[in-house]
């Protein structure tokens, strides 16, 4: 394989291949799990890229899911949305919330083996004289129900992070819901 | 650690063509992500998506698009592929920019979930921004994906790159 090609990320920024690295991955074992923290995130990237595949063990056919920054439990965030539910489109949108928004994600009622898919960006992480604003790609088709989500979030914070929770809103991550984190790294 | 976003193969076409394919797909990486910039032969005409060359109702997607005038959504279920585009211009001077998202598509426990995204500027009104979230109801690993327009051809020159993302 090539040690130094470009690319594009889902955000559309051009990357070169040899910059982008993995840094963690999580997989949800049986019996499912609460949350997902990657902690102690190296400063040797200019972005963060989350991706993966989610499902909520909640008695509903989709659920929402949420995640947090430093374990900042505080009214920090801020989030907008624009979503479309295979009926219509529509934008939402929440300030001084304890969490960022990651939209609605299948759940235990769902048809079995569906999972959501999500890509988190999160740009300059590590820039002290900034806030952190992210976005997110999110979605899960249930065939014949589902949504499609484009967001945003803000943590008003200048702390570089050093951390990522991912958290069901109430009840557990399915087993099989996968995370993994890449580092990119600037010029 | 290691670099893990890496080009697996690339087609440009050379002439138009019905379908184009991407096959014996390893199971090395973790994620795919399929660039595509394309044009079609037949106005309006969608880019579709299909996997292990499965023909049969087991596709459903949910789309959301602007078209410069309203946001609107629609979906479309047990159908024999899935958009990961509509409303392709037939014009190789507007190319569809699409990035296409394929996550864990070597595991073989999950149905297969995908997120595209197509953005075109165009002089008409069709939609110019898509965000699009794709089911594949199969188990199976990904080894191969083949595209086509719904209706015509995809055009001269269009360009299809396949990258494979590994997590450790």
């Amino acid at each position: 394989m090539l040690n130094t090609i470009l690319g594009s990320l889902s955000s559309g920024v051009t990357v070169s291949a040899s910059s982008y690295e993995s840094i963690a991955t999580v997989t949800v074992g049986s019996g499912g799990s609460a949350s997902v923290s990657f902690t102690s995130i190296p400063a040797d990237y200019t972005h963060l890229q989350v991706r993966g595949i989610l499902r909520s063990t909640r008695a509903l056919s989709q659920a929402g899911v949420l995640f947090r920054l430093n374990s900042d439990t505080g009214s920090n965030y801020s989030f907008h949305a624009l979503l479309g539910n295979g009926s219509g489109a529509f934008a939402n949108g929440s300030a001084n919330q304890t969490y960022i928004n990651m939209g609605e994600l299948p759940a235990g009622s769902a048809s079995s083996g569906i999972f959501g898919a999500f890509v988190i960006d999160i740009l300059d992480y590590k820039d002290t004289n900034k806030y952190k604003t992210v976005r997110l790609l999110t979605g899960q088709d249930r065939n014949g129900a589902g949504e499609i989500s484009f967001l945003s979030g803000n943590w008003r914070n200048t702390n570089a992070i050093t951390s990522i929770t991912i958290k069901e809103d109430i009840s557990n991550m399915a087993e099989y819901s996968s995370f993994a984190l890449y580092g990119i790294k600037g010029a | 650690m290691t670099s893990t976003y890496e080009m697996i193969a690339k087609t440009t076409l050379g002439s138009a063509q019905a379908t184009v394919s991407f096959s014996t797909i390893s199971g090395s990486y973790t994620d795919l992500v399929l660039i595509s910039n394309v044009d079609v032969t037949s106005a309006g005409a969608s880019i579709n998506i299909r996997f292990n060359s499965d023909t049969g109702s087991n596709y459903s997607y949910t789309t959301m698009y602007g078209n410069g005038t309203s946001a609107l959504s629609t979906r479309g279920s047990n159908v024999t592929s899935s958009y990961i585009a509509g409303f392709v211009a037939p014009n190789t001077a507007i190319e569809t920019v699409i990035i296409t998202n394929i996550q864990n598509y070597s595991n073989t426990t999950t149905n297969k979930t995908f997120l595209s995204r197509a953005n075109r500027a165009s002089a008409n009104n069709s939609p110019g921004a898509e965000a699009l979230v794709g089911l594949w109801r199969n188990t199976a690993a990904i080894t191969s994906i083949t595209l086509a327009a719904d209706s015509g051809n995809i055009d001269t020159g269009s360009t299809f790159t396949l990258y494979g993302i590994k997590a450790e």
